[in-house]
């Protein structure tokens, strides 16, 4: 019951946010200085050209008119068309979101599967050795640009210690998989192609690593704290009061209910992921939405950015939904009144 | 001696305590003694911040690790030392020989679990049922809580529940491996006047049908009357006065104890207004010399400037006061 008006309500706002920015993207692309049309044709293009691709594109009529003929599209899935590549922005994004995605799910698994631990021992053993190394790493992720470190880890896992490559989704002369989900480590098991698996796996582990590491330090932080209150509650002392032994204290009593405070910010940790990664991918030639973005950012290649934001809005919500239902699945007060 | 002459469980002699804080020491316990013996029902009482759930909380050790420090004195609990027993040999002793309910119902069982769960994991901690048999025993002590419908209560999350309910689902849970000894730190404290009535009979009921023996902590002199044998009172870390509740409240001793019951309005005495008792306890960073409660005593004199020792005063009694001792003597 209360699990579809969730859904419902944040469907509703959906609807919202996605108007919203698209009217926001339109006006943008409106005002910014610049113009599509010159860049297409060229700096050295005649006034014929220039008008003969205005029409095409249709920028020769009313700001009203395309702004009406924008949003048809959009309600029809059609991003348009992008101006640099050619192709359809919604063909480009399929093309180069699942990369990003699979970077950014990576990332956010890495940084809780090491940081939910790290947090968990920070706060048991807090001031100990751990909890203090854990501090440095957390001051260390969250202060060390991207870039830096990213290269810092080219460097030594590629150049130095070349154990893991720096670069791209998968060795050169191994083909990706087929095209199935976009993520090669989904449609590589899926083929069952074990080469272009563990390819794909090395490949990511170093980018992801970067990505991670910046959000790994506010999650362990978090875990901790929230670890810290609810080790005091009286029901951690019913707990240990009733002999229960010290992994069904902390796994079975304390860790469910300090995760749930967290959940809001592993849905803010994954869009920071998403959001960084357009560094990332720079640096390891990740070829996802990032570089696509900056490149359509270059050429002023409006359809594309637009495309780009409305996806990017639509998955904001849809990590709000993913916050929302995590709740219900870890808080019966939520799950159960709604 | 009248006391019962059951296996004595819990024995704790001279016990001091400190909690090390950053303003400096704060001495809870200053030498506590006191003992209970398998199947009597035993009240501490005393005002608040007089050291009744850290004496309690020593003997089991649920005491912050760190902060809490004995400085003198022992624990006996069922013959052996709980500060020398291992945590998995604690783990063993909580919950299966000694269970503690505590005072605030609202958060004391975990909200994330359901009710059903909580019990049933109390219950295979520390007996061999499977989980059909551990069902059937938690609905089967929810029911002796007086809960008509054992079955939806255990389906029921916390937050479900009312204060008094979640009460009865603890003292349920407190039960459930037939523990020797039962601590029930002010489990109607929170609760309203109407309830506590309920919990206390249940909490008796259970206590002498079982053999259980039970240490009922309150400040309420009242309740602790109408459950207890025998009372310990306990003020600024140290007993004042011990002996069978009848006797202690036919003619309290210790000039503590005399003002707790002048304070009660169902047992001070007819036509007298109730008293409150001046003053506030001693400041336990630096406890003053001598006799603890010397600052509000009426009948402190110079001899009270050194620690009066828990004497016998009469054959089942004990107090901590030196006009008594000398009154004693003098008889
Ligand atoms: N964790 C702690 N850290 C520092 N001091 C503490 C701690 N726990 C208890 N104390 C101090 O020890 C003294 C005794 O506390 P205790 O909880 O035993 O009082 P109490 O008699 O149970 O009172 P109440 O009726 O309020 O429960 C108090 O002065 C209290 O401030
Ligand atoms: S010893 Fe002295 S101060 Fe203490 S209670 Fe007795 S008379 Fe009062
Ligand atoms: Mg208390």
């Amino acid at each position: 019951m209360s699990l579809i008006s969730t859904i419902l309500r944040r469907l509703v706002l959906l609807v919202f946010v996605v108007a919203g920015v698209a009217i926001i993207t339109f006006t943008i692309s409106h005002l910014i200085p610049g113009d599509p049309a010159q860049l297409i044709a060229g700096d050295k293009a005649s006034a014929q050209t220039l008008a003969h691709v205005r029409q095409e594109l249709g920028l020769d009529k009313p700001v009203t008119q395309q702004f009406v003929i924008y949003v048809k599209q959009l309600l029809s899935g059609d991003l348009g068309q992008s101006l640099r590549t050619r192709r359809p922005v919604a063909g480009d994004i399929a093309l180069f979101l699942p990369a990003t995605l699979e970077l950014g799910i990576a990332a956010l698994v890495m940084a809780i599967m090491i940081g939910v631990p790290l947090g968990v021992l920070s706060a048991i053993y807090k001031d100990g050795p751990v909890d203090q190394a854990a501090r440095v790493v957390s001051v260390a992720g969250i202060s060390m640009p991207v870039f830096w470190f990213g290269l810092a880890l080219i460097l030594l896992f590629y150049v130095k210690i070349p154990i893991l490559p720096g670069s791209g989704r998968i060795t050169l002369g191994i083909a990706a998989p087929p095209r199935i989900t976009g993520f090669f480590l989904v449609d590589s098991l899926v083929a069952g192609d074990l080469k272009a698996f563990w390819s794909s796996l090395y490949h990511l582990i170093l980018p992801a690593f970067v990505l991670a590491f910046a959000n790994l330090g506010i999650i362990t932080r978090q875990i901790r704290a929230s670890m810290l209150d609810v080790l005091q509650e009286d029901y951690v002392r019913t707990a240990r009061a009733n002999g229960l032994s010290r992994s069904a204290v902390i796994l079975r009593h304390a860790l469910p209910n300090a995760l749930i405070p967290s959940v809001t910010l592993l849905g803010l940790a994954f869009g920071d992921l998403l959001y960084g990664a357009v560094l990332t991918e720079t640096i390891f030639a990740w070829p996802g939405m990032g570089s696509y973005v900056v490149s359509s950012i270059q050429t002023l290649d409006f359809p594309a950015i637009m495309g780009f934001t409305i996806v990017a809005s639509l998955g904001y919500v849809l990590i709000n939904l993913a916050v929302d239902l995590t709740y219900m699945v870890l808080d019966p007060q939520i799950r159960e009144l709604g | 001696m009248t006391e019962p002459s059951g296996d004595v469980l819990l024995e704790i002699t001279d016990l001091s305590l400190e909690f090390r804080t950053y303003r400096g020491p704060i001495k809870a316990l200053n030498g506590v003694s006191l003992n209970v013996r398998a199947g009597e029902i035993v009240g501490i009482v005393g005002e608040s911040g007089c050291g009744k759930s850290v004496t309690m909380m020593a003997a089991t050790r649920l005491l912050p690790k760190g902060a809490a420090h004995i400085t003198g004195g022992g624990i006996r609990l069922f013959g052996s030392d709980p500060m020398k027993l291992s945590e998995r040999e604690l783990q063993h002793v909580r919950g299966r020989q000694v269970s503690t309910i505590f005072q605030e119902p609202m958060n004391a069982l975990n909200p994330t679990r359901r009710i059903g769960e909580q019990i049933v994991e109390v219950i295979r901690r520390h007996q061999r049922l499977d989980n059909a048999a551990a069902t059937s025993k938690a609905s089967g002590l929810l029911r002796d809580m007086l809960i008509s419908e054992p079955e939806r209560i255990m389906q029921a999350y916390p937050f479900e529940l009312s204060g008094g309910m979640r009460q009865r689902v603890l003292i349920a849970m407190a039960f459930s491996c037939e523990p020797r000894l039962i601590i029930a730190d002010e489990p109607t404290t929170a609760l309203d006047v109407t309830v506590q009535a309920l919990i206390l009979g249940l909490i008796k009921h259970k206590a002498t049908s079982t053999g259980t023996a039970v240490v009922f902590i309150s400040h309420d002199m009242a309740v602790v009357s109408q459950l207890c044998d025998r009372l310990y009172v306990l003020y600024a870390g140290r007993v004042a006065e011990a002996g069978t509740t009848a006797s202690v409240l036919a003619a309290p001793a210790h000039p503590y104890t005399r003002a707790l019951i002048r304070c009660l309005p169902g047992l001070a005495p007819p036509k007298q207004p109730l008293e409150q008792i001046p003053g506030t306890l001693p400041d336990l960073l630096d406890p003053p010399a001598g006799c603890l409660f010397r600052a509000r005593c009426r009948e402190a004199d110079d001899r009270c400037v050194s620690v009066p020792p828990l004497a016998a005063i009469e054959p089942a009694r004990r107090a901590a006061c030196w006009r008594r001792i000398e009154e004693t003597q003098a008889a």
